[in-house]
């Protein structure tokens, strides 16, 4: 499928197949057509070219609200006029359904979100995360057979974001339906998806499990975008192995110190909690690095050694 | 050797360095000489020659010399119960009702065009379109009107060229809102009512509806709810402020109004032009004092009303 804004290509060409239960991620960075992806899916945006299928049938022409996909929007989008609990039983009134029932239904899906008897709050009273909560309740209660999450973790802030990456992810088994989570954390993508799809510009690079994706890249993009890899130069990488090609080389792959290693020198280094990173030359080349925080690290300026084995260099293609 | 800037400058020279200081200091001196000229304006000048003029309605008038006895009563108040002055007030309150209802009506596509699709060029051309005849003079415009809806006028002559006399007389035949022509109907007065007060009722529903996001008009569909029902349970509910916001500028300039029902319409009076004919020819300042209360009391009723219905939960 294809979404044009006049020359802007915010979708090009793209090709996804997303399989029923999966836990899927659309990762890349901001303006790479993920989240117009994600539109089109739920029906706020038709595609200018192509096809959209859900569970088989057919999705263009289709408004969203005939659509059994639910989003949890960026914003939380919860209605400002109305408490907690309307909100999350919003859908279910709007199909008919009794205000004791719906009620009995909202709490339920609160409790799941783990926000029991917060129904008579307004969502003005609510912390960003709580909010995230009753937006993801009111997505589930109505058992939609796909849910959209358009970066539901990005306001959030870094603790209350890793508890919610576990969440998510056991109540996605737990529920048993397809997540498609859009994201530009590379962080977030790796550990919740069963399948990741990494988009650049409009188009689709890679589609592969997280393993895939972090130690196959196939292009200078992936690699450099997820997990920030070394990317090397064709030339450099000749003089190492003898075929010039674009390689990749994860930092955590590099040790410092082995006899046989490339003679380099420390440019940088800086603590970031569990790992050091340290910024290294070799051959006028830079490169980075990371050690374990509780292995010695060499002064900025020493002459050292880096070594890695020939598997952890990982050859790709030269596309951007 | 470098010399490092002072890390703390000099104050600066003069009565106005030192008086920004000193606002710096204390901001209350600030909004008091900020708040000062408007609060005692409003207080004084303003709010004084009201209370005067609401306690003119408290005196009343020697019906035998004309002249005005200066002792407390309810006497006036009471005067305003008489069946010609009750009419007079009701067909003020029903017109004003009838108008705010139609520019709600009329007003609320427009501002939700403007504010949901309306940009750039377009924008800009909504409020020029909007604003423009504010800036013509207020006479101008309903003499204008009483050309327009005159017997000779262009709206009778379109319907004559259309076939439609019969429509227009059918219209006009209908009691007590019918008439002659329409400039001399009360049909005429709302015409010209509900043109001349329109802005007031676009401008702010279009404020609020612009703070609607629109992330929430796509849960509401995602929630499954088509556009009458994300209307009902969400854009209107949030743009009702506005909508009140509005109501209450056409409303009390309805209320208050005493040119245009003399221009165009019946001869029946409104609330406006009965409080000007008795402050000025009949010097009946206790009456017209009266009949100033009315809106005030009405648009008090409706404020609070409206708070009840929960109009500014939103706000």
């Amino acid at each position: 499928m294809s979404r044009h804004y006049g020359d802007v290509r915010a979708v090009d060409s793209v090709d996804l197949e997303v399989g029923e239960g999966e836990f899927f991620a659309l990762l890349g960075p901001s303006g790479s057509g993920k989240t117009t992806s994600l539109r089109l899916i739920a029906g706020f945006d038709q595609p200018t070219s192509g096809h959209i299928e859900i569970f088989g049938e057919t999705a263009e022409g289709v408004p969203p609200y005939r659509r059994n996909v639910n989003t949890v929007f960026q914003d939380y989008a919860l209605f400002p006029h109305m408490s907690v609990r309307d909100n999350v039983a919003y859908g279910l009134m709007i199909r008919g359904m009794g205000r004791k029932d719906r009620y009995l239904a909202a709490e339920d899906a609160l409790e799941m979100v783990r926000l029991p008897g917060y129904g008579d709050r307004p969502p003005s009273a609510l912390s960003g995360g709580q909010r995230q909560r009753v937006a993801l309740a009111r997505a589930i209660v109505n058992k939609p057979r796909v849910l959209l999450l358009d970066e539901p973790l990005g306001a959030l802030d870094l603790k209350l974001r890793e508890q919610m990456q576990e969440e998510l992810k056991s109540l996605q088994q737990a529920l048993d339906i397809t997540f498609i989570f859009v994201t530009h954390d590379q962080g977030e993508a790796l550990s919740m998806a069963d399948r990741v799809a990494v988009f650049n510009q409009g188009r689709i690079r890679q589609i592969g499990s997280p393993e895939d994706i972090y130690q196959r890249p196939r292009s200078r993009f992936v690699a450099d975008f997820v997990g920030s890899s070394n990317v090397l130069e064709p030339s450099f990488v000749k003089d190492l192995t003898g075929t010039g090609t674009w390689a990749s080389l994860r930092p955590e792959a590099i040790r410092i110190g082995d006899e046989d290693g490339h003679p380099a020198t420390v440019v940088s280094r800086s603590y970031t909690g569990a790992m050091n990173r340290i910024g290294l030359e070799i051959r006028g080349v830079r490169l980075t690095a990371t050690v374990p925080a509780d292995v010695p690290v060499p002064a900025v300026g020493a002459s050292v050694t880096a070594s890695w084995d020939a598997a952890a260099l990982h050859v790709m293609g030269a596309d951007a | 050797m470098t010399v490092l800037a002072p890390a703390i400058l000099p104050p600066g020279g003069g009565v106005l360095a030192r008086l920004s200081d000193l606002f710096w200091r204390r901001p209350s001196v600030l909004l008091a000489v900020l708040l000062g000229p408007p609060v005692l304006w409003l207080g004084v000048i303003y709010l004084g020659s009201l209370l005067a003029l609401l306690a003119q309605s408290f005196f009343s008038i020697d019906e035998f010399s004309g002249l005005i006895q200066y002792e407390w009563t309810l006497k006036t108040y009471g005067e305003l119960l008489h069946p010609a002055n009750l009419d007079i007030i009701l067909r003020t309150v029903l017109m004003a009702a009838t108008v705010t209802l139609a520019a709600a009506v009329i007003a609320f596509p427009i501002a939700y065009y403007a504010a949901r699709y309306a940009r750039g060029r377009w924008k800009a051309l909504f409020y020029l379109g909007i604003m423009l005849p504010l800036w013509s003079s207020y006479l101008v415009k309903v003499y204008a009107w009483k050309l327009i809806l005159a017997k000779e006028g262009i709206l009778n002559w379109i319907f004559a060229k259309l076939h439609m006399t019969w429509l227009l007389d059918a219209v006009l035949g209908i009691p007590v809102i019918g008439g002659n022509s329409l400039s001399v109907s009360y049909i005429g007065t709302f015409l010209v009512f509900l043109y001349v007060w329109l802005p007031f009722m676009i401008l702010p529903v279009q404020a609020a509806l612009e703070r609607v996001p629109v992330s929430l008009l796509e849960a509401s569909a995602d929630q499954g709810g088509g556009p009458r029902q994300t209307f009902r349970h969400v854009t209107f509910p949030l743009a009702l402020p506005g909508v009140i916001a509005g109501s209450i500028f056409t409303f009390s300039l309805t209320l208050g109004d005493y040119i245009i029902p003399q221009i165009v319409g019946s001869s029946r009076l409104f609330i406006g032009q009965a409080v000007y004919a008795h402050q000025g020819t009949a010097g009946n300042i206790p009456l017209a004092a009266a009949f100033t209360v009315v809106p005030i009391v009405i648009m008090g009723f409706y404020l609070w009303g409206a708070k009840r219905m929960g109009a500014f939960d939103a706000l």
